[in-house]
């Protein structure tokens, strides 16, 4: 149970769970607002919903279209099966054009391929030019939200972070100023970089074309002065036709950080004369999500975050604790079609209380999948034995009433009657900082028979 | 119109006082009741750690004890929520089918089925709801804060007749208490932290009463009470409705 094990330590430190808890409520806040101000607001969820639905059921059919289309429009076209082939397909396009430096804005793909640490490897030098990115990214740290990658981190420690990275002053955390010195260290960055790899939100089937949706307009800058632009996206990132782009714009921004629409919606067509622009379109494992038909459904997502942010448990737990790169419910039925074993304690980091659910602008039953997946990992990944003797043996108890009855009378006889330092020692875990109901004199059936006889 | 008592394993060994209050409220209401007995669980703690395919048996035993009555109804809205959305493990006969169908939980059937609010009730407390997920989010017992659906709460609706109650709002409607059955032993550390955030939002809106249509979510709420020796008491919905004091 790893993830209960790092949510313990993340909870040592209570005002900061506060602070967390506090921060991410306030963007689900923002987002129930600008969600209301929509009318037809479920509807629009209706109709995302069933639009991904439609791409799932013919992806192939999508994909080929998408890909025909691009290269009309002078686009290099690249597909890669998993993690290694991405990152193989953008070092070597990054060799033939003799690129060393490079920026990169949107993409939790490259993040789950850790493109990164595999061009630092070759002598490249990346850097992420999203704020947040950027802090995590001198924080030597995976993002801890998809969309506010630092959002673990107080602005304080931002600032002893840039003193001792990019040579600020103190400035008691100071936004404004930290961002402002940001942008001057970023600004030069974009200047000498040779190549810009982005993500993509949006892949348009119709016209071969891309959406990336940003804040600070960095995915702009970089595709604009560098010479080389690679795109990476997920090959579930498609939409038929330009005109489905509405329904997702209108949903993602709001349900995001509660913004009308995202600052920058950019559209890259085709490279601008002189330069070259390649898409790599990857599986990495999407195409064995798609086959299991309890579990397509993930494969809607629009990487908004919503779901986090609504989350009570990550909310307190943090994006860490769930030891993925997609934390969080959705990363939580995601990862284990993955690695079962490796992630087989997120399905269950979940009260299964579908505000996740709900909160999906693309209406993905993410807690009915996180309960479907405890069904498969009970099974197929090795359990402790206790508690699966334990489970079996009351799966035989409440199959018979008399074995229950006798059950039920011992356990309050015993509850009532053993010594509070017994009912209370360290093998009872909800007893640590929970009191246990006060045993009372009978159950609900003796009352019930007696009041019968008495009748 | 004949109704099945539904009374979860955990009220009747641990709640009694909830299971009584929920067959006097309906016999109030002039409903024939029958408390079939034999009845253990609906499988729920199995299911929700995984474990579903061992809780067959207490299924079946489920729809066996309840299979003839027109309305199947329980205090606990997780357990409803459990029949009627799980029991998709059981081979869908006609009893499967009209017991999952005909399961209700208790302010559900007094408000939607015998479409009454005024139980003539009286509690002269300030009360906090605990909306609880299985049945806000499962049941749709009321719109829920996440969706732009038009606002309506059951339990609200039954709760603004009583006289003398003064219904509080809290400053996070509906948000989960941090139960979850097993979830609760397993991640204890956010578990409890959930709970104590939820306990403060009550006292922070000057409640004195935390009452709520699931008594699971109540058991932990009011364990953390206990144990911080916190100003407010916990009762099920069902003991406010049949109350008179
Ligand atoms: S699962 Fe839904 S709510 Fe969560 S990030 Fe994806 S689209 Fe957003």
């Amino acid at each position: 149970m790893a993830h209960a094990q790092e949510a313990t330590t993340f909870n040592e430190n209570e005002s900061k769970v506060n602070w967390h808890d506090k921060a991410l409520w306030f963007v689900r806040q923002k987002r129930d607002k600008a969600a209301f101000n929509v009318k037809g607001w479920e509807t629009l969820r209706d109709l995302a919903s069933a639009i991904k639905a439609n791409v799932m059921s013919n992806l192939d059919i999508y994909l080929e279209e998408f890909e025909a289309n691009a290269i009309k429009n002078g686009v290099t076209v690249h597909w890669a099966k998993d993690a290694e082939e991405h990152n193989k397909i953008v070092h070597g396009i990054l060799q033939k054009t003799n690129v060393k430096k490079i920026v990169k804005s949107k993409s939790m793909l490259t993040e789950e391929c850790h493109l990164n640490p595999y061009l630092e490897a070759n002598g490249i030098e990346v850097i992420d030019t999203d704020l947040g990115e950027r802090i995590v990214q001198l924080a030597e740290e995976p993002p801890s939200h998809i969309v506010l990658p630092a959002i673990h981190k107080t602005k304080e420690e931002v600032d002893e972070l840039f003193q001792e990275h990019l040579g600020t002053k103190p400035c008691n955390g100071d936004p404004q100023y930290l961002t402002d010195e940001a942008r001057k260290h970023l600004r030069n960055k974009f200047l000498k970089a040779d190549a810009a790899v982005t993500g993509v939100n949006f892949a348009i089937a119709e016209t071969g074309g891309i959406v990336v949706c940003t804040n600070e307009g960095n995915a702009d800058m970089g595709a604009h002065l560098a010479k080389v632009h690679i795109a990476c996206m997920g090959m579930e990132k498609l939409i038929p036709q330009e005109k489905h782009l509405g329904v997702f714009l209108r949903l993602l921004a709001r349900s995001a950080t509660g913004q009308p629409i995202t600052t920058y919606s950019s559209h890259f067509n085709k490279p601008a004369p002189g330069t070259e622009m390649h898409i790599v379109i990857v599986d990495n494992g999407r195409t064995e999500q798609l086959s299991r038909e309890d579990f397509r459904a993930s494969l809607h997502c629009i990487r908004c975050g919503a779901c986090m942010n609504t989350c009570p448990i990550y909310r307190r737990s943090g994006g860490h604790s769930y030891n993925a790169t997609i934390p969080g419910p959705i990363g939580s039925i995601l990862s284990p079609g993955k690695d079962l074993t490796k992630h087989s304690d997120l399905p269950f980091a979940s009260t299964l209380c579908g505000s996740c659910s709900d909160v999906c602008p693309v209406k993905i039953n993410i807690h009915e999948q996180l309960y479907k997946w405890r069904q498969i990992i009970t099974k197929d990944v090795p359990q402790p034995i206790v508690k699966k003797s334990v489970l079996k043996v009351t799966g035989n108890v409440l199959a018979n009433s008399k074995m229950y009855d006798f059950v039920g009378k011992s356990s309050r006889f015993m509850l009532k009657h053993t010594p509070r330092f017994l009912v209370y020692s360290k093998l009872n875990t909800w007893g640590k900082e929970r009191e246990l109901p006060e045993v009372k004199n009978g159950n609900f059936d003796e009352w019930y028979k007696k009041r019968k006889k008495n009748e | 119109m004949k109704v099945g008592l539904f009374i979860p394993c955990y009220i009747n060994q641990l709640y009694p006082q909830v299971g009584i209050a929920t067959l006097e409220v309906l016999e109030k209401l002039g409903v024939e009741v029958d408390y079939p007995m034999g009845q253990t669980c609906c499988g729920q703690p199995l299911g929700n750690s995984g474990y579903e395919s061992d809780s067959i048996g207490a299924c079946q035993l489920f729809v066996k004890n309840f299979k003839n009555y027109d309305y199947i109804v329980g205090p606990s809205g997780s357990c409803v929520y459990h029949v009627k959305k799980h029991f998709d493990i059981l081979e869908q006969t006609d009893d499967v089918k009209r017991v999952r169908k005909n399961t209700y939980e208790l302010c559900q059937f007094i408000h939607d089925v015998l479409g009454i609010t005024d139980l003539g009730a009286s509690f002269p407390y300030k009360v906090g709801i605990h909306k609880s997920c299985h049945g806000l989010r499962g049941l749709r017992l009321g719109s829920c804060s996440e969706r732009m659906d038009a606002p309506y709460s059951t339990e609200e609706n039954l709760l603004k007749k009583v006289k003398g109650l003064e219904l509080k709002t809290l400053n996070r409607a509906d948000e989960c208490c941090g139960f979850g059955g097993t979830f609760s032993v397993f991640e204890e550390a956010i578990s409890v932290k959930m709970g104590k955030d939820r306990v403060q939002d009550h006292i922070d809106s000057e409640v004195e009463v935390i009452t709520g249509a699931d008594h699971s979510c109540l058991m932990h709420l009011e364990g953390l009470i206990n144990r911080n020796k916190q100003p407010l008491k916990v009762m099920h919905i069902a003991e406010i409705l049949n109350s008179t004091l």
